[in-house]
């Protein structure tokens, strides 16, 4: 599904990742772990084709096709979707709305499928016709950045944070769409659609269930592995001890 | 001669023809289907489906004056001036005919205009519509209009003013009267549609009594060569006020335009809302000025400014007066440009980078419009938003 292959990149100059490598095969689902800094949304704003993330050397390729310079735009819709934790405020731009545009549609009449999606995220049909991300609470950014994306519905879905700032309830519900998005409710060999998640404690990790775990540091994968080992070391040591007891049994190998 | 407004390097009256054909009634089904789109595009229904009543002038002619609710009034101004001896109460009340050589000329050579009335206690069910349209080439309409609201009634009102595509260049003065009655209220949503040539200098006053409620909407989205409007609303006890108005200024359109409230009653309220957006050459000057001179006055201006282009210019003028210690007045004024952050958050639900841009413009000026019956509301929402749609 993706692979990026000793992907640099910098953002206003600045090296933000080095030599990046990563694979993604359909059906799985990773989570990137690592400190405040490391590169992880980089990676994810990279994936996506931010103009303010420059590549300066590698290439990713994502379903076959090197899509290394291609805009956003052809990105998304090649296949890819990300729910973002800090997203703007579009005045005027209703929630509603938004939701069409993720679907490629571009009236702002609710149809009675987004009402049903916005039902199964617990949104009224009221909070459809508030401006996108205007006064919504952290777990109402959370639930309407899913909804988008499960308007999208991409085969490659990528989640900054999806577990961060959110309550015990709302974990619950947003564990259970990204379950959704990402086939976990199907048997692995049906499963076509990949994702990547960044979390910070791995909360999310006890709502989905993922296949890999990797952490980060200073714009690097430092180690990979199973995602229960992986998140207990780096819950006992934190990353960095979890890293060199990684890399010390590469060494051993 | 002496200009307009100081510094106001305004339309030269002269250079245009007072001279226009008539039109007869009998030409106004022509006339419709001819400019059909033109008139629904600032509002004007030709069916008249879901209106109190309808206005239509084509350069100096009126060609339709008709009322289709009890209590209420639609007429030339010429025709009420006939019927009414009273009406000389209200002629050049709210509007000094000495104010500039606009409204002089309005006075000394006025072409028609509508005059629309509510019976006291009288509400209108839908809108009515008016149409003041230019179909000749060089013609100066100069129109004078009065609106008044009886005592506890109200009028919902879509006024249109717009040109022939075939029109290039011409003129367009309108003196407008404006009065809310005791408890009465009057919502005006105004359609500006003009061309690269025109200019226009509407001249408007509105004078709200106790407990009257009186909310103006203008919106102009297309070219206009220089367009300077300045109503000034005054507010009696109790009374509220609300300006809304926005603007998309492209090509080499001047556009100054602002609105005055003058809070003289005590306990009033205002507000003037205005959302501009500066593209290729023009030059938008953003005024408001809310001056509180009576007890327990509130007012608020939220003044805000798109730039597209560095060669175009807002110049943003907010302005607050208070002359009694218990006025509350504020403001809020910023000029900005689109964000990136806006335009990326878009493409990553897969709009290319032009079409996030449209849409956050369209996002822009796409402001909730309060104080409609919900019906208008809508209506006037959808007009916006086609507006800006086809701005792309």
């Amino acid at each position: 599904m993706l692979e990026i292959k000793a992907l640099n990149l910098e953002v206003d100059g600045r090296p933000v990742l080095k030599d990046l490598n990563l694979t993604i095969e359909a059906g799985e689902s990773h989570v990137l772990l690592g400190p405040n800094g490391s590169g992880k949304t980089s990676l994810l704003l990279g994936i996506l084709g931010f103009p303010k993330y420059k590549v300066t050397g590698g290439s990713i390729i994502f379903k076959g096709e090197d899509i290394t310079h291609l805009s956003t735009a052809k990105r998304v819709k090649l296949g890819m979707g990300i729910a973002f934790q800090h997203p703007p405020v579009i005045r005027g731009i209703k929630l509603g709305e938004m939701v069409n545009l993720c679907k490629g549609d571009t009236s702002q009449q609710v149809t009675q499928e987004t009402r049903t999606l916005a039902k199964k995220l617990h949104f009224s049909d009221e909070f459809l016709e508030r401006d996108v991300n205007a006064g919504f609470s952290g777990g109402e950014i959370k639930r309407s950045e899913i909804m988008q994306l499960m308007a999208q519905d991409p085969d490659f879905v990528m989640l900054d944070e999806p577990d961060s700032g959110v309550d015990i309830e709302n974990m619950e519900l947003i564990g259970d769409m990204i379950g959704e998005l990402l086939h976990r409710r199907i048997r692995p060999s049906k499963r076509t659609a990949s994702g990547l998640i960044i979390t910070h404690l791995a909360t999310i990790t006890d709502y989905v269930e993922v296949d890999w775990a990797h952490v980060m540091l200073n714009g690097m994968i430092a180690c990979s592995g199973n995602p229960d080992r992986i998140i207990s070391e780096v819950m006992k040591g934190g990353y960095e001890k979890c890293v060199r007891e990684c890399q010390e049994t590469m060494d051993r190998i | 001669m002496r200009k307009g407004m100081s510094g106001d390097n305004g339309p030269d009256i002269g250079k245009y023809t007072l001279k226009a054909e008539k039109h007869n009634a009998k030409d106004l089904p022509g006339i419709e289907d001819k400019y059909k789109q033109d008139f629904l595009d600032v509002g004007y229904d030709p069916q008249g489906a879901e209106r109190s009543g309808s206005f239509l002038q084509v350069d100096h002619s009126v060609l339709c004056s008709k009322a289709m609710q009890e209590g209420v009034e639609i007429m030339s101004t010429t025709d009420a001036l006939e019927k009414y001896s009273w009406l000389s109460d209200y002629w050049w009340h709210a509007v000094a005919p000495e104010k500039d050589i606009y409204t002089q000329q309005v006075d000394r050579k006025q072409t028609q205009g509508y005059f629309l009335r509510t019976l006291p206690g009288v509400k209108t069910t839908y809108p009515l519509q008016s149409c003041l349209f230019i179909g000749q080439e060089g013609l100066s309409q100069n129109v004078h209009n009065i609106i008044i609201a009886e005592e506890g009634s109200e009028l919902h009102i879509i006024t249109g003013c717009s040109v022939a595509e075939k029109v290039q260049s011409a003129l367009h003065l309108g003196v407008s009267e404006f009065y809310v009655k005791k408890n009465a209220k009057i919502t005006f949503t105004m359609i500006h549609n003009w061309a690269p040539e025109v200019e226009v200098r509407p001249r408007s006053g509105i004078i709200v009594e106790e407990n009257g409620v009186f909310i103006g909407n203008y919106v102009c989205l297309d070219p206009v060569k220089d367009l300077q409007m300045y109503p000034v609303t005054y507010c009696g006890k109790n009374a509220r006020a609300t300006s809304q108005s926005i603007i998309y200024a492209s090509k080499d359109s001047k556009i100054d335009i602002g609105s005055k409230m003058v809070l003289s009653g005590e306990n009033s309220r205002a507000e003037i809302i205005s959302r501009t957006v500066a593209a290729d050459h023009a030059d938008v000057t953003a005024r408001g000025i809310l001056s509180g001179s009576a007890p327990n006055v509130k007012a608020h201006l939220e003044c805000i400014g798109l730039m597209l282009s560095d060669t175009a210019r807002i110049y943003s003028v907010p302005e607050l007066e208070a002359t009694v210690k218990d006025a509350e007045l504020s403001h809020e004024a910023a000029v900005g440009r689109i964000s990136e952050e806006e335009i990326a958050y878009l493409t990553a639900r897969g709009l290319s980078e032009e079409e996030a841009a449209g849409a956050i413009v369209r996002g822009f000026l796409n402001v909730d419009i309060k104080g409609l019956p919900p019906a208008l509301g809508a209506q006037v929402r959808r007009m916006i938003r086609m507006s800006a749609e086809a701005l792309e």
